[in-house]
């Protein structure tokens, strides 16, 4: 009899319970995540705890409510014989349940200012970390610390476009992750540079928008090590999804170290930054940096978008002087799309995608433009 | 009688004209009725192509530029064209009839305010097919994205909102002198029916913020065009003016897209419950405290921008607020059904899955007012599926109930009880299995507006693609039942078609002749 029913319903159990653990396990261990995370902040803290006391406070009112509403259908229907009554307005009852919902508002408005309170509690911060939103990137800048990277994402367009399979980490990987250390209050002073964008790592409970013009501030400490993903929630232009934010936190003498590093890289760079490159190493370099930064726009192909962003295929500033080149990249062209790189971009760098682009794609200008070049015209200005 | 109303036998010369210069609130009605059909299709049609490019992780059927100008696209033509319109034709058809007045006030300006419409329209769609594509900022068009790193043709875009604000003011404005003045003599405000009493509040509504849309656009239109910096900070502007004066219109406009539907579902369920609105009065008070608070609750669209905390306390209180008269309105349907004798033919199932689902919307705008948990919240799919529970679940559910309701009173014919109920059905499962699994989506992290995702969230898009698909299959069931209910429902002929309706809409002969009212009923 036992063996029986065990055939009948616990095998199928079985089987449903592999299909859905395989199905869930598929991807990430969030793959099956269906409620607010926790998150490793007090502030990311107190999001999930009144988030969960106001989904209880709705579930209960919302099984009375439908209860009760489910208990009429079911017996006040005309098929049972119903016979409709034809009383209507009753002071009292409309009374209560216009002051008992009022009540409990106001009973909820108290933990609702005290976790809001802790949101903007943004006081006596121990470091300072400036974050600039980009179409399609995010720049960090330790303050007083002379560190400042941008971070993009890494995921190549092969994968986004089903060309090759999708990694571990797809659109969960940028170029260098934020870094900050364990146990200390970070202060974050978020702006933005071109459109406004959103900064938003849920596990710290931190969501600010990235309005250019505007510095707010927002701040996170945790004493837990590990690294967090987090996204760009304001819509940005066509690469408002392309843009992850990573965070990693280190205890405090990795932390260190690492920023000892950052800055022993930027003194060693800024010694090299005289050297000649030469005409294949600019185009490696160049066509790197401009499927990074240029071509979400100016397209691979250097063809654009018609209409909205223009070709550099055959075009005037491509194939013309290396000023107005220089000048469009470094300053931009105020009141378009088109940005300043002077900030985003090192002089290697601008020096080899403006190379790239005059001798990219049937552009055949033939010239060198090297990092000194681009170190001069900044200076010159 | 005066003459009636040219047909097909006319020839179409004749028949044309009717449709272009009538001024009949019938006729004008069914314009709009089936204008915001075909946007509704046009509206879904975009959805689709969102929920295909949705169904796996990577772009598979279109780039992220053509599928940022979809979900904008779907946005304003479904407020705009498809729940806006739809209600106005509702409106048209049926105030008239439900006040004991022979038409609209404004006859001529209520063409007008139709025909117009169609252009708005031709104008947004057409940039589709423009050099730069069409507007790609989002259906609430945040400036910078919309002005300095707009396509060009953000141009038509602004062009095509000032023909639908001065649409929609016109009507309002018509709405507004109907009910004022046209009333039957006995039809004190106090009597009129509840759909009456909604759409006269929501056309204050109108009037009161569709300027400050048209604001909004000529600001931009400005900063594009003429040098100017409203919105940009590089002159002396601010980006974040833009969106205070956008959701000082936006706000209100959701109520304007919801108001009317809560009087629709108050003149359904009275009816199959046969038993009369639980509290009328408080009904009347509860709609005129939301709008009212309407606007006053506008920044909590926008608790992450980094206002000051007093701004965030205070609207977050104002908005929590809100909860209170829309609950006395849900107290209120569930009560009028207590006792009653009730039946479940296809425009009730639609009104209870709208009492049913717009609540539970309305659960989650409660949890979405408190701005420490909606910083998590904000721009995350969870606000996704909050709103589409209110205007999908809500707007919708209630316009497809007031089509099956009053169809047999427009038409003469009654519609088909078992396939109304099987596109009863299809929706709303459909509409669950699309939007219930975007709450989790969303707690789990994936924003808005996204073109591509983490593979985290993978299984989850791909439930809802598929609830889209069968939703979207619903509607045109709904097309099929309407056109086959014109062209072969069973003729109907006794003016009260329910059993239990009540109201003036229900005194005249079915199908309603072509002027009714010349003479004015007297009401005790």
């Amino acid at each position: 009899m036992l063996k029986k029913a065990q055939a009948l319903f616990l095998r199928p159990l079985g089987a449903i319970l592999a299909l859905v653990s395989a199905v869930s396990s598929h991807a990430e261990s969030a793959a099956s995540q269906l409620n607010m995370p926790q998150g490793v902040t007090e502030v990311s803290q107190a999001a999930y705890d009144i988030h969960m006391v106001m989904m209880w406070i709705c579930t209960v009112i919302g099984v009375a409510v439908f209860g009760f509403m489910f208990y009429v259908m079911y017996a006040h229907r005309k098929s049972r014989g119903a016979v409709a009554e034809n009383f209507h307005e009753n002071l009292i009852v409309e009374l209560l349940w216009t002051i008992v919902p009022a009540i409990i508002l106001i009973v909820m408005a108290i933990p609702a200012t005290t976790a809001l309170l802790k949101v903007y509690d943004t006081e006596n911060a121990d470091i300072d970390i400036k974050v600039t939103g980009y179409q399609w990137k995010w720049q960090y800048e330790y303050l007083g610390e002379d560190v400042k990277f941008m971070s993009e994402l890494r995921t190549p367009q092969d994968e986004i476009y089903g060309r090759e399979p999708k990694g571990e980490h797809y659109l969960r990987e940028v170029t260098e992750p934020l870094v900050l250390p364990a146990g200390k209050k970070v202060r974050f002073l978020i702006t933005g540079n071109d459109v406004i964008h959103s900064w938003w790592v849920p596990d710290f409970g931190v969501k600010r928008d990235a309005v250019p013009g505007l510095f707010t501030s927002a701040w996170a400490k945790t004493e837990k090590p590990g690294t967090y993903v987090g996204e760009c929630t304001e819509l940005c232009g066509s690469g408002h999804a392309f843009m992850p934010v990573v965070v990693e936190v280190k205890e405090q003498a990795e932390y260190d170290q690492w920023l000892a590093d950052k800055k022993a890289a930027a003194a060693e760079y800024a010694s090299t930054i005289g050297k000649q490159w030469t005409f294949d190493e600019l185009m490696v370099q160049g066509e790197e940096v401009y499927n990074r930064s240029c071509a979400g726009c100016h397209a691979v192909n250097g063809e654009g978008i018609p209409g909205v962003f223009p070709a550099l295929k055959n075009s005037v500033i491509a194939l013309g002087p290396v000023v107005e080149h220089l000048r469009v990249v470094v300053d931009g062209i105020p009141g378009t799309a088109m940005q300043s790189f002077a900030d985003q971009l090192s002089e290697v760098d601008i020096a080899a995608v403006i190379h790239y682009e005059r001798n990219a794609w049937g552009n055949d200008v033939g010239d060198i433009t090297q990092p000194v070049d681009v170190l001069n015209y900044k200076q010159a200005k | 009688m005066a003459h009636g109303p040219a047909t097909l036998a006319d020839g179409w010369v004749k028949y044309a004209s009717r449709w272009l210069f009538t001024t009949n609130h019938k006729d004008i009605g069914t314009l709009y009725l089936w204008f915001s059909f075909a946007m509704f299709i046009l509206g879904g049609s975009f959805a689709m192509v969102i929920r295909a490019e949705l169904f796996q992780p990577g772009m598979q059927l279109i780039k992220p530029e053509f599928f940022n100008q979809m979900t904008t696209m779907h946005g304003l033509v479904m407020v705009f064209g498809a729940i806006m319109p739809a209600f106005v034709g509702l409106a048209n058809w049926l105030i008239p009839m439900m006040i004991g007045a022979p038409d609209m006030a404004l006859p001529r300006m209520n063409n007008l305010s139709f025909w117009i419409l169609p252009f708005a329209f031709a104008i947004l769609v057409a940039t589709l097919f423009m050099e730069g594509g069409g507007p790609n900022f989002g259906w609430t068009f945040y400036a910078p994205l919309s002005t300095t790193y707009a396509p060009d043709t953000v141009n038509y875009f602004i062009f095509g909102v000032h023909i639908m604000g001065a649409s929609s003011i016109m009507g309002s404005i018509n709405i507004i002198a109907t009910v004022m003045n046209m009333r039957a003599p006995g039809m004190t405000y106090m009597k009129m029916p509840m759909f009456v009493w909604t759409w006269l509040i929501t056309a204050f509504l109108l009037v009161a913020v569709m300027p400050v849309l048209a604001g909004a656009v000529t600001m931009m239109l400005m900063d594009i065009n003429f040098g100017t910096s409203f919105f940009d900070a590089a002159g002396g502007g601010d980006p974040v003016l833009f969106q205070h004066v956008f959701w000082f219109f936006g706000h209100p406009e959701v109520y304007i897209i919801i108001l009317p539907a809560f009087g629709v579902v108050s003149q359904i369920i009275p009816t199959f419950s046969r038993k009369p609105l639980f509290g009328y009065s408080s009904m009347v008070y509860a709609t005129a405290s939301i709008a009212f608070m309407s606007f006053i609750v506008w920044a909590h669209h926008m608790f992450t921008v980094g206002m000051p905390i007093a701004g965030e306390l205070y609207f977050m209180y104002a908005t929590m607020l809100i909860a209170v008269p829309t609950g006395v309105k849900v107290f209120n349907w569930i009560t009028t059904m207590y006792k009653g004798s009730l039946t479940f033919e296809t425009p009730m199932l639609f009104s209870i899955a709208f009492v049913i689902l717009f609540t539970f919307g309305g659960f989650t705008g409660l949890m979405l007012s408190i701005a420490a948990a909606d910083i998590q919240y904000h721009d995350t799919y969870f606000v996704v599926a909050h709103f589409h529970y209110v205007m999908v679940a809500g707007a919708v559910f209630s316009g497809t109930a007031a089509v099956y309701y009053w169809l047999p009173k427009w038409c003469g014919k009654m519609y088909d009880e078992t396939m109304g109920k099987v596109q009863f059905w299809i929706a709303f499962i459909g509409f669950n299995i699309t939007f219930m699994p975007q709450h989790f989506l969303g707690l789990a992290g994936m924003p808005r507006r996204y073109a591509d995702y983490g593979l985290q969230f993978a299984d989850w898009n791909m439930v809802s693609s598929i609830g889209a698909f069968m939703y979207g299959a619903a509607q045109i069931l709904f097309l099929f039942n309407v056109v086959r209910t014109i062209t072969h429902g069973k003729p109907v002929d006794k003016p009260e078609v329910w059993e239990g309706a009540e109201g003036l809409e229900w005194t005249v002969p079915t199908p309603a002749p072509y002027h009714t009212f010349e003479k004015p009923p007297q009401v005790k």
